[in-house]
């Protein structure tokens, strides 16, 4: 093989610690997460005898079956309050730090990790969560494994896997006014697919990944896997380094400077190929919104439903008039027509103290039309966001500031659940059909899109909130 | 986990694609223990109205259906979320094999770590099994070693599969056990990265 490396193929290349007769290479992890819903995988361990090898490269936190709100006493089923408490006993009985429920720095795996400097560049990392890919932002190589590659890490530490292809999503050029990361990825998953990088880990570069902000880059990492990618994966540059120093986890002293130094060698030599090119220009993307159950279902706010009718692929076709069925819409009804019952601000997607300041910004001085609630990413975004007063603004606007977790996105605590037949606008990741409750009906947007859906009770564009507060 | 050679069984179609893990099995049900079974919560919300009424008209419904031990199905089986319950619960349903167009990357490692065989087809094969399996109850042969699937007129379409999950699938071997064989080979790699890189310590 002639030519340079990719940023991926550097970071696989490190951690490789051997291969296998048939291929498969044989990788180190740095990092391992995990949550309130990785009890399987304990058993699975334990059953076969095994024991965690590295407890210090694991860390823990309780997400997926927490309360947003009354503490404990807000989980009602003993079932799910069983799960919460068991990550605080799998861990202690492991040795595994983990910050439980009610510990300062909980909160929604994907957020605590980049916050407090556990995910650092060139990293490999791995959690029982399929949003791990939002890792990639800081220039790790990270991805979501199920319960027994989790009992695999646990006992050594390593993960088997098949190298993927690589794919690079270049997006050059200005955002406009009112559109943000979570538009960006809606409107690239919209073009390739919920299957367009199966099999691929991609790498975002241009000038319109640049110009992102950490948050920002974190949703877009969060996404990938909503098109079916490995991972998602950005070079660190000033930005990332500047985002780790002084995190209470990140290296410090001359680990620091020496870590430094070689996080600047993790980007993509310009001779480097990749197996897939696909181009975007940011200045074409609208805030988008989502009408159907798949990710891919995306189109702008300024839109209507589409009409299967017009789908030549007849496979595509079924799949569109179920979608529309579900989601009760009739194709040519403009987005910004329709109605909603509920808003969701929260997620590992968008629930970062740059989300909740962009839905501030929109709330400030309105009342909302219809109920809403913003569940912040983790205790320490619940902190800054008071600190700033946000949540002032959100209370007098009439919305609700709970606990951090995942709460609605995957509406696994029993309480958070959008009620049949609703119709809910949420800034999570996934509408697939149940995904928020049983029958439950999503439509994703920004936390800009959703808080200005709040305000005005149907699904709007948020530019226009925008404009009006100016 | 069972060793996968040859299945020979009743096959239904789910005329379908990107069916993500939440249909499969809705998050409500995760709590259980792996011992409990999952067999009940599979495609709960597509088989069951919420008073719990079957609907007729879902193919794992049909006939013959509570036989089946091979799924056939469009691209992007099992998209979305990790869960690995989603493939326990085909397990305990008493399938041992999926046919696709594609699959979601981590359901498919996660059929390779319990014995379902996951098999990517063309999209032309999968509709012609398709065709098939919809005329009523039909039985497919699927054969690993030989990397075929076969109908009962004789029919039969090759697939490809990453060799290391096909070995494991074969002899029925799980990945820690062999992990572990190479714990010396491991212990000194990690000396040597974790000297090139202290941070990570």
């Amino acid at each position: 093989m002639t030519g340079g490396r990719t940023l991926f193929e550097k970071i696989w290349d490190a951690h490789e610690i051997t291969v296998s007769e048939n291929g498969e290479s044989l990788l180190y992890v740095d990092r391992h997460f995990i949550h309130d819903g990785t009890s399987q995988a304990f058993e699975k361990l334990e059953l076969a005898g095994h024991t965690v090898r590295s407890p210090h490269k694991t860390f823990g936190t309780a997400d997926h079956y927490v309360p947003t709100r009354n503490g404990l006493e807000g989980l009602p089923d003993p079932e799910r309050r069983a799960m919460v408490l068991r990550l605080e006993e799998d861990a202690k009985r492991h040795n595994i730090r983990c910050f439980g429920f009610g510990h300062h720095n909980q909160g929604i795996v994907h957020v605590i990790g980049p916050e407090l400097g556990l995910t650092l560049p060139g990293f490999l990392l791995v959690c029982g969560d399929s949003h791990t890919s939002t890792h990639g932002a800081l220039g790790a190589f990270a991805f979501g494994v199920g319960a027994s590659e989790v009992a695999h890490v646990l006992a050594t530490q390593t993960i088997w896997q098949a190298r993927p292809k690589t794919m690079r999503i270049t997006l050059d050029g200005h955002a406009g006014v009112g559109v943000t990361a979570k538009d960006m990825i809606l409107h690239m998953i919209g073009m390739i697919g919920a299957g367009g990088a199966t099999g691929h880990v991609i790498e975002y570069s241009g000038s319109g990944i640049e110009a992102l902000s950490m948050e920002g880059r974190l949703t877009l990492c969060n996404m990938s896997i909503e098109a079916g990618a490995r991972a998602g994966l950005i070079a660190p540059d000033t930005k990332t380094v500047a985002y780790l120093k002084g995190k209470t986890f990140a290296p410090s002293g001359a680990d620091w400077d020496h870590a430094v130094m070689h996080w600047q060698t993790l980007t993509s030599d310009s001779d480097a190929a990749f197996d897939r090119d696909v181009r975007i220009d940011t200045g074409d993307i609208s805030p988008t919104v989502t009408w159907g159950t798949s990710p891919e279902d995306a189109v702008p706010v300024t839109a209507a439903v589409p009409d299967p009718q017009g789908e030549p692929d007849a496979e595509r076709r079924a799949r569109m008039i179920r979608a529309l069925d579900y989601m009760d819409l009739k194709p040519g009804t403009p987005m910004e027509s329709i109605t909603v019952d509920r808003v969701f601000i929260g997620s590992c997607t968008n629930s970062r103290i740059e989300d909740l300041r962009a839905v501030a910004e929109i709330l400030k001085g309105h009342k909302t039309k219809i109920p809403a609630m913003v569940v912040p990413g983790s205790m320490i975004v619940k902190a800054a966001a008071e600190a700033e007063g946000l949540d002032r603004i959100f209370v007098e606007a009439g919305v609700e500031w709970r606990d951090p977790g995942c709460s609605m996105c995957v509406a696994m605590n029993g309480v958070d659940v959008v009620g049949p037949g609703e119709r809910c606008a949420s800034t999570s990741n996934r509408n697939f059909a149940g995904r928020q409750g049983r029958a439950a009906r999503t439509h994703l947007m920004s936390p800009a899109m959703a808080a200005a859906t709040a305000v005005a009770g149907h699904i709007v564009d948020p530019r226009k909130s925008l404009v009006a507060g100016a | 986990m069972k060793p996968v050679q040859r299945i020979h069984g009743v096959a239904v179609g789910l005329e379908m694609g990107n069916v993500d893990t939440d249909q499969i099995v809705p998050a409500r049900y995760l709590y259980r223990n792996r011992s409990d079974g999952f067999a009940d919560t599979l495609f709960r919300d597509m088989r069951f109205d919420p008073q719990g009424r079957e609907d007729g008209s879902f193919p794992l419904n049909g006939p013959e259906a509570d036989q089946a031990t091979i799924l056939v199905t469009l691209d992007n089986f099992g998209c979305g979320s990790s869960r690995e319950h989603a493939v326990w619960a085909l397990n305990d349903a008493g399938f041992r094999a999926v046919i696709a167009v594609s699959f979601g990357d981590i359901f498919r490692n996660n059929a390779h770590e319990n014995g379902l065989l996951p098999i990517v087809l063309e999209e032309h094969e999968v509709m012609h099994l398709l065709a098939h399996v919809k005329a009523g109850p039909a039985k497919l042969t699927v054969d690993l070693e030989s990397q075929r699937v076969t109908l009962p007129n004789g029919t039969c379409f090759s697939f490809e599969i990453d060799s290391a999950a096909r070995e494991n699938l074969l002899l029925g071997r799980s990945k820690i056990d062999a992990t572990h064989t190479l714990m010396n080979t491991i212990d000194a790699f990690e000396e040597a990265y974790l000297g090139r890189h202290p941070w990570s310590r």
